[in-house]
């Protein structure tokens, strides 16, 4: 769906957010495709990880807070690494995640984790899983 | 050689058989592990924000374990362990800001200035130890054993804590061949189980999981070895469900890279602890004759 990208509908507080946290500056990412061409998770994606970064230049805060994308992420590095602009953008994924979380929204609910899973589970998949997806 | 030795939460229960497997090893190597006394859980996944400094903390706390006992170098086994404190280890040696904002928050601690060497037990073999002394050791080579190493994430990226190419990594393919096994390289090698997304969208942590083993299989391996609890419970523990959501899954033996190390080794099949493994990977051990009965 198009969108109207005009100074009514930039949030420049949610671009400069993103920066701070990531220490990324986003503005360098010229829409090439590579970190979409790149990301396992491509299928389960609602937006191309070119189109998060599309949406963080334009301060398209809104269109992200609803995003799965970020929380479909498994920060496993590959665009970072494949980054013809050098990039990180496992750190941006992050930033936008936190944008989020630390508005204490909580992407999973521990509690609601099924009790057979959480038996069998190694501590390692739950300690990673609440620190990326729970407030 | 004596060195300190940290093993994260998951090793000490559903990890079980990569710690046990590992230091029976490191006994037949003539390397003395010394556990870290009070060590802490490192925090599994590297906080990835600029203004998170308290997820550093506890990796560091580890940190100033292994000098504490009087150690400069500290081996991991868990993958994720290794990359958790290698790059909370990179941020205290370079980053002079934080480095302080740190340690003026552990005031009841030493300062800490990343001195001290991070290794994950395959570099270590490869650096310090040397392929030709590992292979002075195997009794039993994998003969015949078409195994594909799996390296996943955290040991090849990001490129300051990389122990290998990311791109075309070689030390499991030198290790799996010293043991004496038909190395199966493949695409797959190096791409995400879906890691923590077992918890968020475990469908899509299943299907990448499944992507992987096929693709394995599909080169011609037989079986797979891999370095990471985690990796383990998404490629091993949930195949069931693979092999019942896609059709044309096949089976495949999953081991840690330390379980065919043992083997190789000739030591007792009990430190391998596969009664953690999926049945198959003790009947395709029994089908080359590496473990009886």
């Amino acid at each position: 769906m198009a969108r109207e990208i005009s100074l009514k509908t930039i949030d420049d507080r949610f671009r400069q957010k993103i920066k701070e946290i990531s220490g990324q500056n986003f503005q360098q990412c010229f829409q090439c495709g590579t970190c979409s061409g790149s990301c396992p998770m491509t299928e389960h994606l609602d937006l191309m990880p070119r189109q998060v970064m599309a949406l963080i230049q334009f301060g398209q805060a809104d269109a992200l807070d609803v995003a799965k994308t970020p929380f479909v992420c498994a920060s496993c590095h590959t665009c970072m690494v494949r980054c013809p602009r050098g990039l990180d953008l496992t750190k941006i994924m992050e930033a936008v995640r936190l944008v989020k979380l630390r508005r204490n929204v909580n992407e999973i609910e521990p509690s609601n984790l099924q009790p057979e899973d959480v038996t069998e589970m190694p501590q390692v998949a739950m300690v990673s899983g609440f620190r990326k997806l729970t407030s | 050689m004596k060195i300190a030795y940290y093993p994260g939460c998951t090793l000490k229960t559903k990890g079980k058989s990569l710690e046990t497997s590992a230091l029976a090893c490191m006994g037949q190597l003539g390397i003395e592990a010394e556990e870290l006394e009070r060590w802490n859980c490192c925090g599994a996944v590297y906080s990835l924000a600029d203004d998170d400094l308290i997820h550093i903390v506890a990796p560091v706390r580890d940190l100033i374990r292994v000098k504490q006992a009087g150690h400069d170098k500290v081996i991991t086994l868990c993958s994720m362990c290794y990359n958790t404190l290698a790059r909370a280890n990179e941020l205290m040696r370079h980053d002079e800001e934080k480095r302080k904002t740190i340690n003026d928050f552990m005031d009841e601690e030493p300062d800490y200035t990343g001195d001290v060497q991070v290794l994950h037990f395959l570099d270590f073999l490869r650096d310090e130890i040397g392929w030709d002394k590992v292979k002075e050791k195997v009794t039993k080579p994998l003969s015949g054993m078409k195994v594909a190493p799996y390296y996943g994430c955290t040991l090849l990226r990001p490129k300051e804590v990389a122990i290998d190419r990311a791109d075309q990594p070689e030390v499991m393919h030198s290790f799996l061949e010293t043991l004496g096994a038909e190395v199966v390289d493949f695409p797959g090698a190096i791409q995400c189980c879906g890691t923590y997304q077992v918890l968020g969208n475990p469908d899509a942590a299943l299907k990448v999981s499944h992507d992987i083993l096929s693709d394995a299989t599909s080169h011609g391996a037989e079986a797979l070895a891999l370095t990471c609890p985690l990796c383990d419970y998404n490629m091993s523990k949930r195949q069931d469900q693979m092999l019942q959501k896609y059709e044309g899954a096949r089976e495949v033996p999953i081991y840690y890279f330390t379980q065919l190390m043992a083997i190789a080794m000739g030591i007792p099949v009990e430190e391998c602890h596969f009664e953690l493994n999926r049945e198959s990977s003790v009947q395709l051990l029994k089908s080359k004759n590496l473990v009886t009965g």
